[in-house]
């Protein structure tokens, strides 16, 4: 599904936790939407989900306003790391109400899942540890199959081995039934190489939207002799910098092609790549050098 | 992830995808009109995304190393080997010789001590064969 978001903004009193991103994300992709906490990730996600309105500002799903449409709302799901359900409902109540609902829920799906995940159908959700509470919302997540599916930090109660599992089965499932997935998430590194896009924002506003690839190469570090890489780094735009004794070392916004790399080689220096993370870590940080 | 770990953050994954193609067929791993999995498939079992995987195949076709057949896949080019050794040969010099030389002069290890390094490795391969 399409997404057009426009100036949007969402206020919690006088404090502004969406403040007019304008994106647009064709569909059909897996999106990673990144943000330190507070950054307004979950409420970005809840606008997207028609869970609650904007104060000014548009988002257009398909072209149509989600916010009470009946419709469209069925082909949006929105999960977090709980599910919303009665502590005294049961895990397969919780399946079967999603079931109700979803016009393209795959039963033998979810007890593939409840499976993998070994979630007992049977307890209520008051008896379930903060990694099964998890596993269900994602559960319900990936076997509703919405068109438009948004995860907000769904594997946070998960150990590594059930974050590995996630991280396999959405992505067999989006092979096999490709459809449109933003999740966010400040866990990057072990899950940056599935998602096609990357949107970072920051303090309510869009940092950057960028092919995840492309951003991959958009840093770099540059360490040697201070003087020396002061002159080679010029008027690049510098993310931070260290110094140990002569020897400094500077991160660097912009991709450093070979002839930079052959400029460096001659003069002592030495190029380095920056990772997915270290580069989040530079761009949202309180204050720049 | 430990397959996920096959790749660095060096570089666009795309790029060390074709590259590790490249590789396979080096090697001989990839036979030559021999078919190579599909994007799909290569996406699942390295856990990437598929349209990242999608654009390492296509700098291959591009470059000539795969070609298509519609509906069927893709496979290694019949004279992708000898074209991607005489690549490699030209890099050689640059990418592997210079650097070697570069750091022999940073330790001060006189180039007479590493061409006679280099012509007993030599006699010991005639040795061998």
């Amino acid at each position: 599904m399409r997404i057009e978001v426009r100036d949007l903004s969402v206020r919690f009193g006088r404090n502004v936790a969406v403040d007019g991103p304008s994106f647009t994300l064709d569909g059909d992709k897996v999106y990673g939407l990144l943000g330190r906490n507070g950054a307004g990730k979950t409420t970005l996600l809840s606008v997207l989900a028609a869970f609650r309105r904007a104060n000014a500002g548009t988002v257009r799903v398909d072209g149509e306003d989600p916010f009470e449409h009946p419709t469209l709302t069925r082909d949006i799901c929105f999960v977090r790391d709980r599910v919303d359900a009665e502590d005294t409902d049961r895990v397969r109540r919780v399946l079967q109400r999603a079931r109700d609902l979803r016009p393209y829920w795959d039963d033998a799906y979810a007890a593939k899942l409840t499976e993998l995940f070994h979630l007992a159908t049977d307890r209520k959700i008051s008896a379930l540890s903060r990694g099964m509470k998890s596993a269900l919302a994602i559960t319900v997540g990936l076997a509703t199959r919405a068109p438009l599916t948004l995860f907000d930090e769904p594997f946070l109660g998960l150990d590594a081995p059930s974050r590995r599992v996630f991280y396999d089965e959405l992505l067999a499932d989006y092979l096999a039934h490709p459809r449109t997935v933003v999740l966010s998430t400040h866990l990057i590194d072990e899950i940056a190489p599935l998602f096609e896009e990357v949107i970072i924002i920051d303090r309510g506003r869009l940092m950057l939207h960028e092919e995840t690839d492309a951003l991959r190469s958009r840093g770099a570090t540059v360490t040697g002799p201070a003087e020396a890489v002061d002159r080679f780094v010029g008027d690049m735009v510098v993310l931070s910098e260290r110094r140990l004794g002569p020897t400094k070392s500077v991160t660097v916004m912009g991709s450093l092609g070979p002839e930079w790399r052959l400029a460096a080689q001659g003069l002592d220096l030495e190029i380095g790549p920056v990772g997915l993370q270290d580069l989040f870590v530079h761009l949202t940080r309180e204050e720049r050098p | 992830m430990s397959r996920g770990a096959v790749f660095d953050d060096r570089s666009p994954i795309y790029l060390q995808i074709a590259e590790k193609i490249k590789n396979d067929i080096l090697s001989g791993a990839l036979r030559e009109d021999e078919q190579v999995m599909s994007t799909n498939q290569y996406a699942a079992f390295y856990r990437i995304n598929p349209a990242t995987a999608a654009k390492g195949f296509h700098e291959l076709i591009d470059e000539g190393i795969l070609y298509k057949r519609r509906g069927v896949g893709m496979f290694v080019a019949p004279d992708a080997r000898e074209r991607l050794r005489h690549d490699r040969r030209q890099r050689f010099f640059a990418e592997v010789v210079d650097p070697m030389l570069a750091e022999a002069r940073v330790l001060g290890i006189p180039l007479g001590d590493v061409v006679r390094r280099i012509e007993e490795r030599a006699g010991q391969e005639v040795d061998r064969t």
